[in-house]
């Protein structure tokens, strides 16, 4: 009798051990452990990119204006 | 794109900014403390954006004071873009703490009225305002003048003010005043991203490379504006 209690006591113990580990703070495990977490990034890497293609393009543009603007220089100089 | 490398570290950055921030490359790599949870997160893009907002107006003053010494109106365009992509990420960074704070500070057992009202007693919400007002009125300011010699040395000696009240505003007002915000009287004191003893450091290797990263990007943006600007300058010049 005693012994069954100390050992449930003891299982008591170890499964507040445990709760105690998770810290009781929810987090987005779940969304972590099912791979919807991918879905999230997909789409923020999605938005990025389109973003940096568009600086690019914006740069390359400018970078042909002043080409266009150095050559036109050069023509009114000579 | 003359000089292309640190455009391509600073895709790398954000991207593993973006990755690993959201926690793919590690388990566990947050803390877990009540309240914030998950939205710790935020440290990598809301902070992030206040800390590239520093140093666009830190290299827009750096302009500003060698436009006064040299007068050259190359030092002024750059000044004033500058301090034009360096207000957007202050309103960014505004957008995103008006997101964050309304998940974390508001009180659920409240009336939203009532939290609201407690949280726009916030000292820091009230400085960042000032701040991006007074850099605000400074465009203003630059576009009211037509003389161009006129309008480059006022708006210089403006930006050197708003750059002197941007400290006591976001930095040490906000630190002497009870404050929900990191950093306030009665928390750990000093910088809340910066301290090492709060900042967990399994995140600060997410956070450096993400400071970078967008600071990168947003010296990109000004780049652009620079060199549209200097374009159109030219054009003036030639008709």
């Amino acid at each position: 009798m005693m012994r069954k209690s100390i050992a449930s006591l003891f299982l008591l113990l170890l499964q507040l051990n445990l709760k105690a580990q998770e810290g009781g703070v929810t987090m987005a495990d779940e969304m972590r452990n099912n791979g919807k977490i991918y879905v999230v990034v997909a789409v923020i890497l999605a938005i990025f990119i389109g973003i940096i293609l568009y600086i690019v393009r914006l740069d390359r543009k400018i970078t042909r204006l002043e080409k266009d603007q150095k050559s036109n220089t050069l023509i009114t100089k000579s | 794109m003359k000089k292309w490398w640190w455009k391509i570290l600073s895709i790398v950055l954000l991207v593993y900014t973006f990755t690993a921030g959201m926690g793919l490359l590690w388990k566990n790599d947050v803390p877990r403390l009540p309240q914030l949870q998950e939205t710790i997160r935020n440290l990598y893009f809301h902070v992030c954006m206040w800390f590239a907002m520093m140093i666009l107006f830190t290299c827009s003053v750096v302009q500003a004071v060698k436009y006064l010494n040299t007068n050259k109106l190359k030092y002024d365009i750059l000044s004033r873009q500058y301090a034009a992509v360096g207000i957007v990420f202050g309103l960014l960074g505004y957008l995103t703490g008006i997101i964050w704070m309304s998940y974390t500070w508001a009180d659920p057992n409240m009336p939203a009225s009532a939290s609201f009202s407690q949280i726009a007693r916030e000292p820091k919400l009230i400085g960042a305002a000032i701040a991006l007002l007074i850099y605000l009125a400074y465009l203003v300011l630059r576009d009211s003048i037509q003389d161009l010699d006129k309008k480059a040395r006022i708006s210089a000696v403006y930006n050197i003010f708003a750059f002197a009240f941007l400290f006591p505003s976001i930095w040490i007002v906000p630190r002497l005043m009870e404050s929900l915000h990191p950093g306030g009287e009665g928390g750990a004191g000093g910088n809340p991203a910066l301290n090492f003893r709060d900042l967990a450091p399994r995140m600060r290797i997410v956070f450096y490379p993400a400071i970078i990263g967008w600071t990168l990007l947003g010296v990109w943006i000004v780049s652009l504006k620079v060199r549209l600007a200097t374009l159109k300058e030219k054009m003036l010049f030639q008709e």
